[in-house]
């Protein structure tokens, strides 16, 4: 890594990083949005049903913004870029690792760091907070839906209550998170593929495993980081 | 003699989870020797390329590559010898989701400071060396094994390298494409004066393309010579396994093996 910036170069390979960015991040986009739109929308429902009793439907707006931008966005991107991304690119690599490629790229003098890792570790933590919006997005226009259609809170109230609920302390909260999530998600992942052993039930196995420490990280580390600033900022 | 080897593998040892593979090797890889290493499978042949090339670390002794010692040398420092050999891999480990020109491009694009223009004549030139000229736009799963290997070939050359090392190149190929990679390998070596070790079971193909053979047997370097010395070799392993008999000690040793 540091020849490379010796040498004048990145560590990484834009072209690279653009064509696993394209393969991997903007195919996430759908599955993300319909995860979250449905989440958003059942979320809606049973918290206004509880919260009709007491006459505070109107908080439902401000509810889901703040738990979605600051919690939720980032946590459900994070489970599905683990099952999705992280999957994907350890049995990318421990393919690669079983056929002796990463060792061809090793003899060559090259280092996988910068052909393999590199790439794949950045395009995570970069899409991981632009899917967290398309979370948020999606979660907020089920949530609205249903909050129009079953508890009588129109569009418009909705999202004024969204916007002046939120600030920017939740929006920085969320992208920060999401971004740690995704070099966490990346690393498990490259650190599973690359260290493979065992043909084809060595990817099977290290696939399971990336996926399963990944959501196991993603959801500890959450929770880490809420106790941490639950303190911090009491 | 008092030329300098290239490689001299000095007292090497190499265990794996304390079972010792090679057992103090002992081997000198001078400039322009066609070296064959022979041996049963399994018994470390490979193992020792992946020595040369600093990819695995000794147990004990030394590797040295002209006046570097290979298994001492820094992460950049070993990447800088690697461009200088090549490596052609028994499955060819082309990267499948690159195609054959961009297989070929990586390791100019990756360590050298080529224009793009400059790589595609390289690409092609190094192409038309073994012969797989038009083949650019082929991904690695539509060539055939002996096509593979030969892109592989074509691969370890594009930096130019001082010593190439061929992992089993004949494995897997009918005998016709077979005899084609070794006649590529005496060629190419004998045009580009280079260094090249060789490992192989295949005692057809070692004869053809041997300048020098070394025997590995247990561990260690049982004979090491030219290959008329081979032939005429008086020493039972050696004997067996260039007459590939199913009588002495290599037999001997797979029974006691079974019976333990």
């Amino acid at each position: 890594m540091a020849d490379n910036v010796r040498r004048g170069r990145l560590p990484f390979r834009p072209s690279a990083l653009f064509a696993q960015t394209d393969r991997t991040a903007v195919g996430s986009v759908p599955l993300v949005l319909m995860v979250s739109f449905f989440l958003g929308l059942t979320m809606a429902l049973l918290t206004g049903y509880q919260l009709e009793k007491f006459g505070a439907e109107r908080l439902i707006p401000s509810l889901i913004a703040i738990a979605f931008t600051r919690e939720l966005g980032p946590l459900i991107t994070g489970i599905v870029l683990a099952a999705r991304i992280g999957a994907a690119f350890t049995a990318e690599l421990g393919t690669m690792q079983v056929a002796e490629e990463v060792e061809a790229i090793e003899a060559m003098g090259i280092g996988p760091l910068r052909f393999l890792v590199a790439p794949g570790l950045l395009e995570n933590i970069g899409a991981m907070p632009c899917l967290s919006v398309c979370s948020v997005i999606a979660a907020l226009i089920g949530s609205c839906l249903i909050s129009w259609v079953s508890l009588n809170i129109v569009p418009a109230f909705f999202f004024d209550s969204v916007l002046s609920s939120l600030l920017v302390n939740d929006i920085v909260t969320g992208f920060f998170k999401a971004a740690f999530f995704g070099l966490v998600i990346g690393l498990i992942a490259c650190f599973k593929g690359l260290t493979v052993q065992g043909g084809a039930e060595g990817v099977g196995r290290a696939t399971t495993g990336s996926v399963v420490i990944a959501i196991t990280s993603v959801i500890g580390f959450d929770s880490l980081f809420n106790i941490i600033v639950t303190q911090y900022t009491k | 003699m008092t030329e300098t080897p290239l490689v001299h593998l000095n007292q090497v040892v190499l265990a794996f989870s304390g079972k010792p593979v090679l057992k103090g090797i002992e081997l000198k890889i001078f400039p322009r020797d066609r070296l064959v290493i022979l041996g049963q499978s399994g018994g470390g042949k490979s193992t020792m390329l992946r020595l040369i090339l600093g990819i695995l670390k000794p147990t004990a002794g030394e590797i040295k590559y002209k006046h570097l010692r290979v298994n001492r040398l820094s992460r950049s420092k070993l990447n800088l010898l690697r461009s200088r050999i090549g490596m052609v891999y028994q499955y060819s480990a082309l990267i499948s989701s690159l195609n054959v020109r961009e297989n070929l491009a990586l390791p100019a694009r990756e360590l050298g400071r080529k224009s793009e223009s400059e790589i595609d004549t390289l690409v092609e030139e190094k192409l038309a060396l073994v012969g797989m000229s038009g083949t650019e736009s082929k991904m690695p799963s539509e060539l055939s094994g002996g096509m593979r290997k030969r892109v592989s070939l074509a691969r370890a050359l594009m930096m130019d390298p001082e010593l190439m090392l061929f992992d089993e190149p004949s494995a897997g190929l009918d005998p016709v494409m077979s005899s084609v990679i070794d006649e590529l390998i005496i060629n190419l070596t004998e045009k580009t004066n280079t260094t090249s070790v060789i490992v192989t079971h295949e005692m057809d193909s070692a004869f053809r393309i041997a300048t020098r053979m070394a025997m590995l047997w247990q561990g260690a370097i049982i004979q090491d010579g030219s290959p008329e010395e081979f032939r005429s070799s008086e020493d039972p392993v050696v004997r067996q396994f260039v007459t590939g008999g199913v009588e002495g000690p290599m037999t001997e040793q797979l029974s006691d093996a079974d019976n333990t």
